[in-house]
């Protein structure tokens, strides 16, 4: 059996009179990214929270890295890194000396403190602005040094809260890229994120959570079947051309299409995309019908909470807001 | 148990140290905050000073230093308490705490770093005062006794400020704190002697904390104006200035630490 480097069991956590924690229950497998998925106010931040030791819960139990979070906190602070949801510099210092400040503070001499730093520097492309308040630096980079403080014990576990909301794809990628080398090297990934495509590109499995529950857990392929995998969307040339082109699509996907006759629009369900890609082009050309586009789109995540709960992502929030 | 409190030695160096490089890359905010007390002597020195009245005579400028000196500690309180509150609303607090460090180490390196802070401004201050003709009169040992009680002030003024900063948790809504208190801090002996004020006033003036420090430095430096008052308390400012800050620490004290615990709520 894998070892557990994070186990949550019936984790429940309320403010007042709202339930951020209802119950949560989350098993992630050593050397795995685990995504938790969710609309604002699900409570990905306050599971965050709680599993790095900064919230205490009101009940269940949880162990990070083989200890307790409850029981032994330093041990699991010992153990994890955190980016949590704001960028936690010194506006004041520079880059260098924030990642010297934090290694001195997991008990790095100075001496190691600040080659650690160097290194750090190097690669997440600081190098240039290592001697530059954090104050001057760009968004992007700011992410970059907030994430690079919380990789300076190589974790065992590592928490990122929404590690990429406001950067750009190439910022994006490059976040990307570090976690993969991380996980590579035998770290554990817990990863909060609203983008499903974030989730599908990092993530080993899923839980998608929804008023501080997990409603459905599983690896994003499996995820993503629930909801009826990728679609693709045809649109031909001709309005006369629609319904041959309907019955090849059919035909090729293997189910039945939807179609937009004003907008010359057939969408479809591919389970398997780039099989179905593929023979929609050939059965395209085998009727003799031009297309004049031809995209392949993966369900979002509008569309998994659909699917889910019965109701779009962002009317919750409106709803909880009535409520409340 | 030896090694924790080896580390809890190293981990409050470490915080000490970052707020000290901040006086290192930016000057301004050292420029800034000195400006401050320098702003008064010559505000209250020279342009107010010239209507001003001492009770049993003798120069204004020898009356006021003390009173700076002590509005100096006591300004601290706004400072410790935006640091705080920054930290807080910058997430910096939150991964201080997901860090393996010594806990205690985020408020004694707090502690350490604005004594040290405070000492340095209050010698400028002292400096400043023997540029524009103040001295003390009464023997270097009754100086330095002075300069602690003035310490002790700031003491004080930091778990003020350090509570207010966990509370408030902005720096924005720190400084609206910060406008409510600072006219607390100005109803004080230090520009204008309480017998001179409207009864009520004066009353509050005697009472509130910072004037037993200001009276006590008067005295204790050799100034004018110490010991004028025939009120209890104006006539204990020594004793008071012990009292004050070791009942305020008092409360305020454990009140940040609970605070701070609160802050895993
Ligand atoms: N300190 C707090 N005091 C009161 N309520 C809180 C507090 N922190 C969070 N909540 C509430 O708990 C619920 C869960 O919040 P949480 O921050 O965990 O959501 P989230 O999934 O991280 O949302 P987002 O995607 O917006 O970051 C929300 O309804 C929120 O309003
Ligand atoms: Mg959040």
């Amino acid at each position: 059996m894998d070892e557990l480097a994070i186990v949550a069991d019936g984790l429940r956590k309320r403010y007042r009179d709202t339930v951020a924690l209802d119950g949560l229950d989350l098993a992630v497998p050593e050397g795995t990214v685990c995504g938790l998925l969710g609309p604002n106010g699900a409570g990905k931040t306050t599971a965050v929270r709680v599993l790095a030791t900064l919230l205490r819960m009101d009940s269940g139990r949880a162990r990070v890295a083989g200890c307790d979070v409850v029981s032994e906190p330093r041990a699991v602070r010992a153990r994890i890194g955190l980016t949590s949801q704001h960028d936690a510099v010194d506006d004041v210092l520079t880059g260098r000396q924030n990642l010297e400040m934090f290694g001195r503070l997991h008990h790095l001499s100075p001496r190691a403190a600040r080659q650690r730093a160097d290194e750090l520097l190097e690669r997440f492309g600081l190098t240039e602005a290592a001697l530059r308040p954090a104050k001057k630096y760009s968004g992007g980079m700011r992410r970059r040094l907030d994430l690079a403080a919380s990789f300076i014990r190589a974790p065992r576990v590592l928490f990122l809260d929404e590690p990429t909301t406001g950067q750009d794809p190439r910022n994006r990628n490059e976040v990307w890229d570090v976690v993969r080398t991380l996980v590579s090297e035998g770290t554990t990934v817990l990863l909060t994120t609203h983008y499903l495509d974030e989730a599908d590109q990092l993530a080993d499995s899923i839980s998608v959570i929804d008023r501080g529950r997990v409603i459905a857990a599983g690896t994003p392929a499996e995820l993503k079947a629930r909801v009826g995998g990728s679609q693709i969307d045809v649109v031909v040339a001709a309005e006369s051309d629609v319904s041959v082109a309907a019955t090849a699509i059919e035909l090729a996907c293997g189910g039945s299409p939807s179609v937009d006759a004003l907008a010359r629009r057939i969408t479809a369900p591919a389970a398997e995309p780039v099989a179905a890609l593929s023979a929609v082009l050939r059965g395209l050309e085998d009727v003799g019908v031009t297309a004049e586009d031809v995209a392949l789109r993966r369900p979002t995540l509008d569309e998994v909470f659909l699917q889910l709960t019965g109701r779009p992502a962002a009317e919750k929030t409106a709803s909880e807001e009535v409520a409340a | 148990m030896i090694a924790r409190l080896q580390w809890s030695v190293y981990d409050t160096w470490t915080i000490t140290r970052r707020d000290l490089l901040t006086w290192i890359i930016s000057p301004v905010r050292v420029i800034g905050e000195l400006a401050f007390p320098i702003m008064f002597v010559l505000l209250f020195g020279y342009v107010f000073g010239s209507g001003m009245v001492v009770p049993g005579g003798g120069d204004y400028r020898d009356f006021l230093m003390p009173g700076i000196f002590a509005m100096t500690m006591a300004f601290g309180i706004g400072n410790t308490m935006t640091v705080v509150a920054t930290d807080i609303e910058r997430g910096v607090m939150d991964r201080f705490r997901s860090l393996p460090m010594a806990p205690s180490a985020i408020v004694t390196g707090r502690c350490t770093a604005d004594m040290i802070n405070s000492f340095a401004g209050l010698l400028i201050t002292i400096g400043c005062g023997l540029v524009v003709g103040w001295s003390w009169h009464d023997g270097l040992g009754n100086a330095l006794l002075a300069v602690a009680l003035l310490l002790l002030l700031r003491f004080a003024c930091l778990w003020v400020g350090i509570y207010l900063g966990l509370i408030v948790g902005s720096p924005e809504a720190a400084g609206s704190v910060w406008g409510l208190l600072f006219p607390v801090t100005m109803v004080t002996s230090a520009f204008v002697a309480p017998e001179l004020m409207p009864n009520w006033l004066g009353f509050l003036a005697e009472w509130n904390p910072l004037s037993s420090t200001v009276g006590a430095a008067r005295e204790l430096f050799g100034n004018v104006g110490a010991n004028t008052a025939d009120s209890w308390i104006g006539s204990h400012a020594v004793l008071m200035a012990v009292v004050w800050p070791v009942v305020i620490s008092a409360i305020f004290l454990p009140l940040s630490v609970r605070r701070y615990q609160r802050l895993s709520r």
